[in-house]
């Protein structure tokens, strides 16, 4: 069951140094506000997960929390490069960055073998690429009714994941609706789950196309208002494309970041 | 009314989409999705890869999840679903790709320049551009022509056009039948039918041979009905100026 607690409490919690930790969140309820909450626990030597590693991933592996990273397009999306990303992979700064580079396509699906308690999942991917060269998590299976050789990605199930939902009720049940990403899988996938909200409420109205998930397959629940910016919250607040203009400014020098970091670390 | 290079770009781009669905990534190809939905082709229906079909934005979103592509969408699928259901079986006519780098078969890397563990510049990666490459019915890709860009050898092979030539896309099993059209700020390239290799059937007006063949790092070949890029007619020129950006 979901225990309600604040964000620094679920992070001491159930995040261990070393831990694979996974955000999700495809440009909407991405979880800005728990990579900070990671950056000021001092959780460290993490393998960080993301689809699209975002501001979010960029602030971590800039930090210095980030051993390795598992993703499909590390950009910021309509303002240019990833810059904290980028100098670690370039340069080691701060450290070195280990990658397991996929598709969407392939590490969507290597959530789907982790939620569905499967080894691997089959797709049609990767094929013709350089990309199975460089990783060990990329195969190739024989389908035994047909004879015809597939792609077979490795299960992934994260120690942790960290999601931004629209509201949970008082029982920790969450529910998030409009672009839904990859959130549910991730969830399901990993052994446990952190989940910041926007809002507690009574009662979770349905919406169309939402998506529910209960109190008792997550870890805990944090009420963090704002807690997706500048990504945004369908029916709470729109995507500050300002915000992601700023952080591109912001992360582009280490001198910079650093001042950005020191004011995270000192709040 | 004077076109830009990018605006000229753009047009071509939205004039070669003339129905049916297509998949959109951000800037270039979704001014051209949206110009072409509010011209010629009203029925087009746009897909976002973070899950939006049937999206009908009246702003063009600067990211491919902005609010307004769910809210305006037929209906909204998860990621899984996207790639699994809709794109793998290859439900979708025509996508759009950028590219870092480009060979003569069409090859596109958005990964490195230089070598991959000991990357020149490190590039976003991959996203959904090789499975889109592999299953959309056509891929139309646009691309600044130079020599940086316009390479012989690709330095990481992201997405396959052509493979290493004809019948490589068949061996590998590809179902869709790859880039048809790559839209530069020079002309337009397309494969031909025989070897595979992109040659240039069309140039911008004001573009010599001698500009295209300068910004090509192979041997550059024309086609033998070479022609000359339609300009944007002013109604195409004031619907794209007339698109709010977010």
């Amino acid at each position: 069951m979901a225990e309600l607690v604040s964000l620094a409490e679920a992070v001491h919690r159930h995040v261990r140094d070393g831990d694979t930790v996974a955000i999700e969140g495809f440009t909407h309820l991405i979880p800005t506000a728990a990579g900070a909450a990671l950056i000021r626990s001092g959780r460290t030597d993490l393998h960080l997960v993301k689809m699209t590693p975002d501001v979010v991933c960029d602030q971590l592996i800039g930090a210095g929390c980030a051993r390795a990273l598992t993703f499909g397009w590390g950009g910021n999306a309509g303002v240019g490069s990833l810059h904290r990303f980028r100098d670690a992979v370039e340069n080691g700064w701060p450290r070195p960055l280990a990658l397991d580079e996929h598709s969407h396509a392939g590490l969507v699906n290597r959530y789907v073998a982790g939620a569905s308690g499967l080894p691997f999942a089959v797709m049609r991917g990767y094929v013709g690429t350089d990309l199975p060269a460089h990783n060990p998590t990329i195969s190739k299976v024989t389908c035994p009714f047909t004879g015809e050789e597939l792609t077979a990605v490795a299960a992934l199930n994260p120690d942790v994941a960290f999601i931004h939902a629209q509201r949970a009720d008082r029982a920790g049940n969450v529910q998030l609706w409009g672009i839904v990403g990859a959130q549910k899988e991730v969830v399901l996938a990993a052994r446990r789950s952190i989940v910041t909200v926007e809002e507690v409420v009574d009662t979770l109205d349905r919406r169309p196309g939402d998506v529910i998930l209960p109190s008792w397959v997550l870890s805990a629940v944090a009420v963090v208002p704002g807690g997706a910016r500048p990504s945004y919250a369908a029916g709470y607040y729109e995507r500050d494309n300002d915000g992601y203009r700023a952080w591109g400014e912001t992360s582009k020098t280490r001198e910079s970041f650093t001042a950005w970091l020191d004011g995270v670390r000192s709040s | 009314m004077d076109a830009t290079l990018d605006e000229l770009m753009t047009v071509t781009a939205a004039r070669a989409l003339t129905g049916g669905t297509c998949f959109v990534g951000i800037g270039k190809p979704s001014l051209a999705a949206n110009l072409a939905r509010r011209l010629h082709a009203p029925d087009l229906v746009l897909i976002y890869e973070s899950g939006p079909i049937g999206s009908k934005p009246t702003v063009i979103p600067m990211s491919i999840g902005d609010g307004e592509l769910a809210t305006s969408a037929d209906f909204v699928v998860g990621v899984a679903e996207m790639f699994n259901y809709w794109l793998q079986p290859g439900r979708f006519q025509v996508a759009f790709l950028g590219a870092a780098q480009i060979d003569r078969f069409a090859n596109i890397n958005t990964t490195v320049v230089g070598p991959y563990q000991a990357p020149i510049t490190r590039l976003p990666g991959a996203g959904g551009a090789p499975e889109i490459a592999a299953s959309c019915g056509e891929v139309m890709v646009i691309v600044q022509q130079t020599r940086r860009a316009f390479v012989e050898r690709v330095d990481f092979r992201t997405s396959v056009g052509f493979g290493d030539g004809p019948g490589h896309r068949e061996r590998l099993g590809l179902r869709g039948r790859g880039p048809q059209r790559v839209i530069t700020d020079l002309g337009v390239l397309q494969p031909d039918p025989a070897t595979c290799e992109l040659v240039m059937t069309a140039l911008h007006p004001g573009v010599t041979r001698e500009q295209a063949t300068a910004a090509t790092g192979w041997e550059l070949r024309f086609a033998d009905d070479l022609q000359t890029t339609p300009l944007p007619t002013a109604l195409e020129l004031t619907t794209l100026r007339g698109l709010p950006l977010g």
